[in-house]
C-alpha cells in the first residue's frame, strides 16, 4: 500500500534563501505524523509544497501514490489543508463558508447537507452555524477551519501549527479531535513547535532544522536514541551561584552522571543527564547530603523531544527560535506566501 | 501509541485513491458551473450584507448627472451640436464612466483575498479550472454595472435625457458588458500582479479620472485641441460613450452610422463595437501571463 504522504529530497528556495534544503519523510496511512522544529525550520514551506501552494525546486511528493506535481487536482481532492492563519470570510456565516467549501470540492449536491452536519457536529459548531464568522472567537474560528478542512473526508488532513494562539481548552479540543480522526482512519500530518503537542499526539515524528530532517521515528525511539535520564535538581528554592557551581562539580564526579549544567534561568537549578538506573535519585541526594548540601526539589524524567533536538543541533528549540527571531523577515515571508 | 501505524482499513484507502485517479483530467462543465456559482454567490452575499458599495455606486452617478448637468445648464443652445440639453449629452458619459469605475475596482476583493489568505483556501481546493475565480468576479461586476446602468438610464429619463427603445436599451447593455469585461480583466490582472492593495488603489486612483477627462464623456470631441483628440480617440471609453450617445439622440440609428469623427477618420457605430471587442480580446489575452503565474 502506498504511503499516505511521501516526500523525498524536497528542496525549495525563495531567492537566495533556502527554506527547505533536503526533506524526506513518509507518513503511513492512519497515523498522526508530527513535523517538529523551531519557527523558520521549513515546516510551513514543506506543507505548502505538499498542498500545491508552492512549487518545489526539486524532489518528489506523493499523496496516496499520486504525484502532487503531475496530478495536482487529484492530489488536492485527497488532501485537506488547514493553514496556520485562519482565513475566513467574516461576512459569511459558518454554514455558508462550509457550503462554499463543499462546492469547491465538488461534493454532490445531495450529500452536502449531511456532510456539513457531520462536520458541524464533530466540532460542536451547530449553535454557531448561522452566525457570521466575524463574530467568532479564535477557538471557534479554528474549529470552523478544521470543519472546512475535513468536509470532503480527505485521506490526509494537513494542519500547520493547529494550536498556535489557542487557549488551553481549545487546544485540548483540537487534540481530542485529532485523536478522534485517527481512530476513524484519517491520516493526520501536523507541524508544531510545541514539543509536548507532538509528544502527546504523534505516532511518529520528524524533527526538522534549517530545512533538513535531522531525526525521525516514534517519540520513544528518538528518546531512546538520545539515551540517559534527566534529573532536575534544586538545592534551595533560589540557590546562590557559587553553591550551585560547587554542587555541579561534586555531582559530576559521580560515575552515573554523564553531564551537568547550571540553569541560571531557573534559579540556578541543576540539570543532570544520568545513566538510567533505579536508585539514581537516591544516589544524588546522598551525595548532596554527604557534602553538607540541602535538597529543595528533585525530579527524574526521560529525555524529551527537546533533548533530541538539543543532541542533534546543540541548542534547544526555544533557543533556536530566539536566535532566529532576529534574522527572520516576517514581512518578506508573508509576501512569499501570498499567491 | 507508538505501535499503531496502520489502523486504517486498507480497502477504503485504495478505493479513494483510485477514485481520485479517475477524476477526469479534462474540463468538467458541471464542476466549473458548481464552483463558479458558489464563488459568485459568495460575492453577492457580501454585497447583500455590505451594500454600501452598490448604494454609493448608484448615488455617485446620479450626483454627476444632477450637478454636472446643472453646471452647464446655461450653456448657449446648440453648443453641444444638435443636442437640446447638456443632460442629454452627459447621460451616455455617466453610464459608461460608472461602469468603468466599477469594473476598475473588480480586482480589490481578489487582492484582499490574497492578502488575508482566503485565496489559498481556493487554491488548495481541486477546482476544475482556477479561472472560475476570475469568472465569478466578472459575473459579479457585470451584474453590478448593469444594475447601475439601469438606474442611470431611468434617472436620465426623468431628467430629460429621453429613453431609448428596447433594442437601444439592449445595445446599451451590450456596450456596458463589452467595456466592463475588458476593464474587469485588466483589474484582476493587476490584482494578481501588484504586491498589495495599497498599490492597486494607487493604480486605480491615477487611472480613473484621467481616463474620464481624456474621453468624450464630458465634452464633445470638437471642443478639444488636436493632441487631446488623438488621446481621446485612443481611449476605449470613447468607443463606448459615442455609440450610446448616438442612439440616445437618433431614433433611426444603425451600425453604419458615423458616431465619432476622429482626427484620422470617421468611426461608425459598428466600428466602435468592434474596437470594444478588440479591447476585450487584447485585455483578456494580455492578463493571461499574470493570471497563469498564480492560477495554474
Amino acid at each position: 500500500m502506498a504511503p499516505a504522504v511521501l516526500i523525498e529530497n524536497l528542496q525549495k528556495r525563495y531567492g537566495s534563501v533556502t527554506a527547505v534544503k533536503d526533506v524526506t519523510l513518509k507518513v503511513e496511512p492512519g497515523e498522526i505524523f508530527g513535523l517538529l522544529g523551531p519557527n523558520g525550520a521549513g515546516k510551513t514551506t514543506t506543507l505548502r509544497c505538499l498542498c500545491t501552494l508552492s512549487t518545489p525546486d526539486s524532489g518528489l511528493i506523493e499523496v496516496s501514490g499520486i504525484s502532487v506535481l503531475d496530478n495536482p487536482k487529484a492530489a488536492r481532492q485527497l488532501l485537506g489543508y488547514v493553514a496556520q492563519e485562519v482565513a475566513l470570510d467574516k461576512v459569511l456565516t459558518g454554514l455558508e463558508l462550509l457550503e462554499l467549501q463543499a462546492a469547491l470540492y465538488h461534493l454532490p449536491r445531495k450529500i452536502i447537507p449531511e456532510r456539513i452536519n457531520y462536520a458541524l457536529n464533530l466540532l460542536g459548531l451547530q449553535e454557531y452555524a448561522n452566525q457570521k464568522t466575524g463574530t467568532y472567537s479564535g477557538g471557534l474560528r479554528k474549529r470552523l477551519d478544521l470543519a472546512a478542512g475535513l468536509l470532503h473526508k480527505p485521506d490526509v488532513l494537513v494542519l500547520d501549527e493547529p494550536t498556535v494562539g489557542l487557549d488551553i481548552e481549545s487546544r485540548m479540543a483540537v487534540w481530542n479531535f485529532l485523536r478522534k480522526l485517527r481512530s476513524d482512519g484519517t491520516t493526520v500530518l501536523i507541524t508544531s513547535h510545541y514539543l509536548e503537542e507532538v509528544d502527546a499526539l504523534a505516532d511518529r515524528v520528524a524533527i526538522i532544522d534549517k530545512g533538513v530532517v535531522i531525526a525521525s521515528g516514534t517519540p520513544s525511539e528518538l528518546k531512546d536514541r538520545v539515551g540517559g535520564d534527566r534529573i532536575t535538581l534544586r538545592i534551595r528554592e533560589f540557590s546562590p551561584a557559587e553553591e550551585a557551581e560547587k554542587a555541579k562539580q561534586m555531582l559530576s564526579t559521580l560515575p552515573m552522571v554523564q553531564s551537568a549544567i547550571v540553569n541560571t534561568a531557573q534559579g540556578n537549578s541543576l540539570n543532570l543527564v544520568v545513566t538510567p538506573q533505579s536508585d539514581a535519585l537516591m544516589t544524588v541526594q546522598k551525595a548532596l547530603q554527604d557534602a553538607g548540601l540541602p535538597t529543595f526539589g528533585i525530579a527524574q524524567s526521560r529525555p524529551s523531544l527537546d533533548d533530541v533536538y538539543l543532541a542533534a543541533t546543540g541548542q534547544t528549540i526555544n533557543d533556536a527560535e530566539l536566535a532566529a527571531a532576529g534574522t527572520r523577515d516576517l514581512k518578506k515571508e508573508k509576501k512569499q506566501n501570498m499567491r | 501509541m507508538s505501535s499503531t501505524v496502520t489502523r486504517k482499513k486498507p480497502d477504503l484507502k485504495i478505493q479513494s485513491a483510485a477514485a481520485a485517479k479517475n477524476v477526469k483530467a479534462g474540463f468538467s462543465f458541471g464542476e466549473v458551473t458548481q464552483e463558479t456559482l458558489a464563488l459568485t454567490k459568495r460575492l453577492f452575499i457580501q454585497l447583500q450584507r455590505r451594500p454600501s458599495t452598490l448604494i454609493a455606486g448608484i448615488i455617485q452617478p446620479l450626483m454627476w448627472l444632477i450637478l454636472f448637468g446643472a453646471l452647464f445648464q446655461n450653456a448657449p443652445k446648440g453648443l453641444f451640436g444638435e443636442i437640446v440639453s447638456y443632460e442629454q449629452f452627459l447621460g451616455a458619459g455617466v453610464i459608461v464612466f460608472t461602469a468603468f469605475a466599477g469594473a476598475l475596482n473588480a480586482g480589490l476583493p481578489v487582492m484582499f483575498d490574497r492578502e488575508f489568505g482566503f485565496l489559498n483556501r481556493l487554491l488548495v481546493a481541486p477546482l476544475a479550472s482556477r479561472f472560475s475565480i476570475v469568472l465569478a468576479s466578472a459575473i459579479y461586476i457585470v451584474t453590478l454595472s448593469l444594475i447601475q446602468a439601469a438606474v442611470i438610464v431611468t434617472a436620465g429619463a426623468f431628467l430629460g435625457a429621453g429613453l431609448p427603445d428596447v433594442l437601444g436599451l439592449g445595445t446599451i447593455a451590450l456596450i456596458v458588458l463589452l467595456l466592463v469585461l475588458g476593464v474587469t480583466g485588466l483589474s484582476l490582472g493587476l490584482a494578481f500582479a501588484l504586491p498589495g492593495h495599497i498599490e492597486l488603489i494607487a493604480v486605480i486612483f491615477v487611472t480613473n479620472l484621467p481616463l474620464l477627462f481624456a474621453s468624450t464623456a464630458l465634452a464633445p470631441l470638437s471642443f478639444m485641441p488636436n493632441w487631446l483628440q488623438v488621446v481621446v480617440t485612443l481611449n476605449p471609453l470613447s468607443y463606448a460613450i459615442e455609440p450610446i450617445r448616438y442612439l440616445y439622440l437618433h431614433s433611426d440609428w444603425g451600425l453604419s452610422n458615423i458616431v465619432m469623427s476622429a482626427p484620422w477618420g470617421d468611426v461608425t457605430f459598428g466600428g466602435a463595437l468592434l474596437v470594444l471587442l478588440l479591447f476585450d480580446g487584447v485585455a483578456l489575452l494580455g492578463i493571461q501571463p499574470l493570471l497563469r503565474r498564480t492560477l495554474s
